[in-house]
C-alpha cells in the first residue's frame, strides 16, 4: 500500500482551491491534537488557508495539559531509590513546581526513556529488585497500550511494576471549551487516532446538542486539508455532523477491544487541565482491583504544593483565545532553550511549533 | 600482557603502561613516527599555513552498525580539518579508558583508526592513554587533534556566503544518528541503516578543484543539517531556503525518523558535507561531488538568500514555506 | 499523543506479539488491540502496539476522489457515521 499519495502536492492544491472555493466564513476551527498542531505548523497550511479560515489549537498537547501537581508527583517518585521510572521522551523537559525529569537524571536518579510500556515490562522483569513506574500521560490513544501493560503485568505474575496514571480523556473537555464563555469554536478538527479507539460516539453530543460540526482527520497534509474542506462545506450547507475524514485509519465504532480494556483497568475520575483547571471525568484512575499496579497506592511519597508559573499565559493558549505568538513572553523570556510554560517546551506544544516553525513573532 | 582487561595500573605510567603501549598501542596504530614514542613527533610540514582541529569522542554504544567510536574519532577530525580546504596530514589521540575496559574492544578500536587514517591518508603520530576507575568512565572516551596544510589564498569561512550562491549536500542524510538509536535499549528496532561514518577529505579535495570560489564546506554532525544550514546563516548574515523535495533521505531513515517522532534534518551524520558555492559553480561542484568517494547520491538542495539573516526556511511539497529549527536540547523520541 | 504509522504484519509470534515492518525498519510489536491481524495486514502502530488495522480499500477510494478535485458539485466529501 502507498500511502505517501496522501502528502502528494497536487493533491494538496486541488483541496486547497476548493477551501479557496467555498463562500463560508470568518470561520474558527480548532484541533485538539498535538500532532495536528505540529503537521500543520510543519507543512506551512496556515499560509495557504484564506483570510476568513482560522485555525486554532486547542488543549490537544496531552503533556502540556499535565498539571504541575502531577509532574511533583512524577518527581518524587523519580527521588525513591529503589525506583527506576520509566516514560516517552515527550515528558523529559516538562517544568513542574521545581524540577523536571531531566533535571533529575542529571541529579543522578534513574530516569529511562522508553519508545512502549512494553518495554518498561521488560525491564521490569530484568530488575527484580528495583521498581519500575511508568509514567502515563496521554488521550485515549494511548490508554489502552497503559491497560494492556498492567494485564500483561498481571499475567506474568510482575510484582514490581507498577504506573503513574496521569491520563486524561477529550470529549468531555471539548464539550467544556464549547461552553467555555471566552472561546469561540465554529468547529473542531477531531483527533484522528484518539477516534481511531473511541470512534464517533463520544463527539455526537457536540453536533447535537451543541450545532458545532466535526471532522475526524487524519495527520498528512492532504488529510488536514481535507478534514478543513469537509467542515467549511458543513457550515456551508447547515449541517452539524460528526464525519470521518480519516477513513482509512477510523470506523464509526472505532476499537471496541481497546475500550473494554480501559474500561476494565482504568475508572473516570476528575482531572486538573493545566490552564484550564479541574474538568470532571475527565480523569483516567486505576480501578481498585489494580491497585497493586498503581504506583501512587504502592510508593510512599510525599508531593509538596505545587506553585504555579508566573508570567505563563499557557492557559488562554490552550483554550484557543490567543495565539502564541500573542503571548506576552513568547520569544521574549519564553523561548525552547528557556522555556518558562509547557507550551514551549513539549516537541508538540503551540507555542513550541509556532516558535520552531514559523516567523510570527520573531525579530 | 597478561591481563585481558584494563586495569588502573596500566595508566599509571610503569611497566605495565609501557607493556601496554608496546604490545597494544603501538602494534594497533602500526605508525612508523608513532612507534618511535618520543614525548613529541618531530615531523615535515610542507607548508607555511596549517589547519588545526580538536574533537572528544563520547558515542554510545562504542560499536554500532557501520562503524565504531575508532572510525568516528579518525574521520570527524579529519573531516573537521578538510573542511577549511586544508590536506590533513598528521593526527594525536588521546584516550580516557575506564578500568575493566576488554582489551580485545580496545584492539578492535585501534584497528578501526588505523584502518580509516590508511584510507584517509593522514598518519596518527603520538598519543596519551590515561585509565580511570570503574565507573568513572563510558568504557572509552577518545579526543583526537589533526593538523593540515592549508593552500595559500584560500580562505574557506562560514562567513562567506552570499544570496544566490547554491547549497549541496553530498549525500543521503539521517543514517548516522538513526543507527545509533536503533542500538540503544528501550526503543530498539532492526533496520539496515548504517553509520556513514566517512572520511571526505578526497571529497572537498575534488569538489574545491572543480568550484575553486566555493565558499565554504560543514559537516552536518550533532544537530544535523538544521545546525549547520542554522550557524552558516547567521554567520554570513544571510538567509538559506531549501527545497524539501530535493533533500535525500533514505526510506528506512524516514520510517525510523517518523516512528521515533524525530525531524531528520536534526538527526546526526558522521559521513556527509555540505558545500555552498557560487551559483555558476554549483553543476560542476556537483558532478565533482558525484565522482568522488562517498559523494554518490550528493545533490542540490536549495540556495542562500538575502534574509531574514539567521533564518533557514524549508520549502514544503505544496509549496508553504517554514521554518528550519535547530535543535535545542538533546534530541528524544516521542509519541505526541 | 497521536503519533501512530503505517505498519505491514510480517510475522506473527507468540503471546499476541507480531513483527512488523515499517519501510525497511522491523519492530516486534503487540497486537493486544488488534487480535485479528495477519501477516500481509497493515496496522497502524503507536508507542508499540498496533491500535487498528488500515483499511486499504478505504485508502484507495479517498484517494481516487480526492483526485477527481477541484469540487464543483455539492456532494459530501466521503463522509462517513453522521
Amino acid at each position: 500500500m502507498d500511502l505517501s499519495a496522501f502528502r502528494d502536492p497536487g493533491i494538496a492544491r486541488g483541496l486547497i482551491e476548493a477551501i479557496n472555493a467555498t463562500k463560508t466564513g470568518p470561520v474558527k476551527i480548532m484541533e485538539v491534537c498535538g500532532t495536528h498542531t505540529v503537521a500543520i505548523a510543519k507543512n506551512g497550511l496556515r499560509a495557504v488557508m484564506p483570510e476568513r479560515v482560522t485555525l486554532l489549537s486547542g488543549p490537544g498537547c496531552p503533556v502540556c495539559v499535565t498539571a504541575n501537581r502531577d509532574i511533583d508527583t512524577a518527581i518524587e517518585l523519580a527521588r525513591r531509590p529503589e525506583v527506576i521510572i520509566t516514560t516517552f521522551g515527550d515528558m523529559m523537559k516538562v517544568p513542574g513546581s521545581h524540577s523536571s525529569l531531566s533535571a533529575e537524571k542529571a541529579d543522578g536518579r534513574d530516569v529511562r526513556i522508553v519508545y512502549s510500556p512494553l518495554d518498561a515490562l521488560a525491564l521490569a522483569a530484568k530488575e527484580p529488585t528495583r521498581e519500575v513506574v511508568f509514567v502515563a500521560v496521554g488521550f485515549e490513544t494511548t490508554a489502552p497500550l497503559i491497560a494492556a501493560a498492567i494485564l500483561r503485568a498481571e499475567e506474568q505474575g510482575l510484582k514490581n511494576f507498577s504506573v503513574f496514571c496521569a491520563h486524561k480523556t477529550v470529549p468531555i473537555a471539548l464539550e467544556a471549551l464549547v461552553n467555555d464563555p471566552e472561546v469561540e469554536i465554529d468547529a473542531f478538527i477531531l483527533p484522528g487516532h484518539v477516534s481511531t479507539i473511541i470512534g464517533t460516539e463520544p463527539y455526537k453530543m457536540l453536533a447535537e446538542k451543541y450545532g458545532v460540526p466535526g471532522a475526524i482527520t487524519g495527520f498528512e497534509p492532504v488529510d488536514v486539508l481535507q478534514g478543513v474542506l469537509m467542515l467549511l462545506r458543513q457550515i456551508e450547507q447547515g449541517r452539524a455532523e460528526i464525519e470521518i475524514a480519516y477513513h482509512r485509519g477510523v470506523l464509526p465504532e472505532g476499537n471496541p477491544t481497546a475500550r473494554e480494556m480501559v474500561e476494565r483497568v482504568f475508572e473516570p475520575i476528575d482531572a486538573d487541565w493545566r490552564g484550564i483547571g479541574v474538568i470532571p471525568g475527565t480523569g483516567l484512575g486505576i480501578r481498585e482491583k489494580y491497585a497493586a499496579f498503581d504506583a501512587v497506592k504502592r510508593l510512599p511519597i510525599t508531593v509538596p504544593e505545587p506553585t504555579e508559573i508566573k508570567g505563563c499565559q499557557c492557559g488562554e493558549v490552550l483554550r484557543g483565545i490567543i495565539l502564541p505568538f500573542q503571548c506576552k513572553i513568547f520569544a521574549k523570556g519564553c523561548t525552547p532553550e528557556h522555556p518558562i510554560g509547557p507550551c514551549m517546551v513539549s516537541s508538540e506544544g503551540s507555542c513550541a511549533a509556532y516558535y520552531r516553525f514559523t516567523d510570527y513573532g520573531r525579530a | 600482557m597478561h591481563s585481558d582487561r584494563i586495569l588502573l595500573a596500566h595508566g599509571s605510567g610503569g611497566t605495565m603502561m609501557r607493556n601496554l603501549i608496546d604490545e597494544v598501542f603501538v602494534v594497533g596504530f602500526d605508525d612508523d613516527a608513532l612507534s618511535r614514542l618520543d614525548d613529541a613527533a618531530a615531523l615535515p610540514f610542507p607548508g607555511s599555513r596549517l589547519a588545526f582541529s580538536t574533537d572528544t569522542y563520547v558515542v554510545h554504544p562504542l560499536f554500532f552498525p557501520g562503524g565504531d567510536i575508532g572510525r568516528l574519532a579518525v574521520c570527524g577530525t579529519v573531516n573537521d580539518v578538510a573542511t577549511s580546504g586544508a590536506t590533513p596530514l598528521y593526527l594525536s589521540v588521546g584516550f580516557i579508558l575506564e578500568e575493566g575496559f576488554p582489551l580485545d574492544d580496545l584492539r578492535r578500536i585501534l584497528v578501526s583508526m588505523r584502518d580509516a587514517a590508511r584510507e584517509a591518508g593522514v598518519h596518527i603520530v603520538t598519543g596519551d592513554t590515561k585509565v580511570v576507575e570503574k565507573g568513572k568512565g563510558d568504557g572509552c572516551f577518545i579526543n583526537t587533534a589533526g593538523v593540515g596544510i592549508l593552500p595559500e589564498g584560500l580562505d574557506l569561512s562560514g562567513a562567506h556566503c552570499r544570496a544566490g550562491d547554491v547549497v549541496i549536500v553530498s549525500g543521503t542524510l539521517g543514517d548516522h544518528g538513526i543507527a545509533i538509536v536503533s542500538t540503544r535499549e528501550g526503543l530498539e528496532f532492526s533496520t539496515d541503516i548504517e553509520s556513514d561514518a566517512a572520511p571526505l577529505n578526497a571529497l572537498v579535495a575534488a569538489t574545491l578543484v572543480a568550484a575553486p570560489d566555493a565558499r565554504c564546506f560543514r559537516d552536518p554532525t550533532r544537530g544535523g543539517l538544521a545546525s549547520t544550514l542554522n550557524e552558516l546563516a547567521a554567520s554570513s548574515g544571510v538567509g538559506i531556503t531549501v527545497d524539501e523535495t530535493l533533500v535525500p533521505v533514505k526510506p528506512q531513515v524516514r520510517g525510523a525518523s517518523e516512528m521515533l517522532g524525530y525531524d531528520v534534518f536534526q538527526v546526526a551524520n558522521e559521513g556527509k558535507m555540505v558545500a555552498v558555492v557560487p551559483a555558476e559553480q554549483a553543476e560542476a561542484a556537483l558532478l565533482a561531488m558525484k565522482a568522488a568517494p562517498y559523494g554518490a547520491d550528493a545533490a542540490i538542495i536549495g540556495e542562500v538568500t538575502e534574509g531574514p539573516a539567521g533564518r533557514v526556511h524549508v520549502k514544503t511539497a505544496f509549496g508553504a514555506t517554514r521554518v528550519m529549527d535547530m535543535l535545542v536540547g538533546e534530541q528524544l523520541p516521542r509519541i505526541c | 499523543m497521536c503519533l501512530a504509522i503505517p505498519a505491514r504484519v510480517i510475522e506473527l509470534q507468540d503471546n499476541h506479539m507480531a513483527q512488523v515492518d515499517i519501510v525497511g525498519v522491523s519492530r516486534v510489536i503487540s497486537l493486544d488491540l488488534v487480535e485479528s491481524a495477519n501477516p500481509g495486514d497493515w496496522v497502524l502502530v503507536h508507542a508499540g502496539f498496533a491500535i487498528q488495522l488500515i483499511d486499504e480499500e478505504y485508502a484507495k477510494e479517498t484517494l481516487e476522489l480526492l483526485k477527481t478535485l477541484p469540487f464543483f458539485d455539492e456532494e459530501p466529501l466521503l463522509a462517513e457515521g453522521a
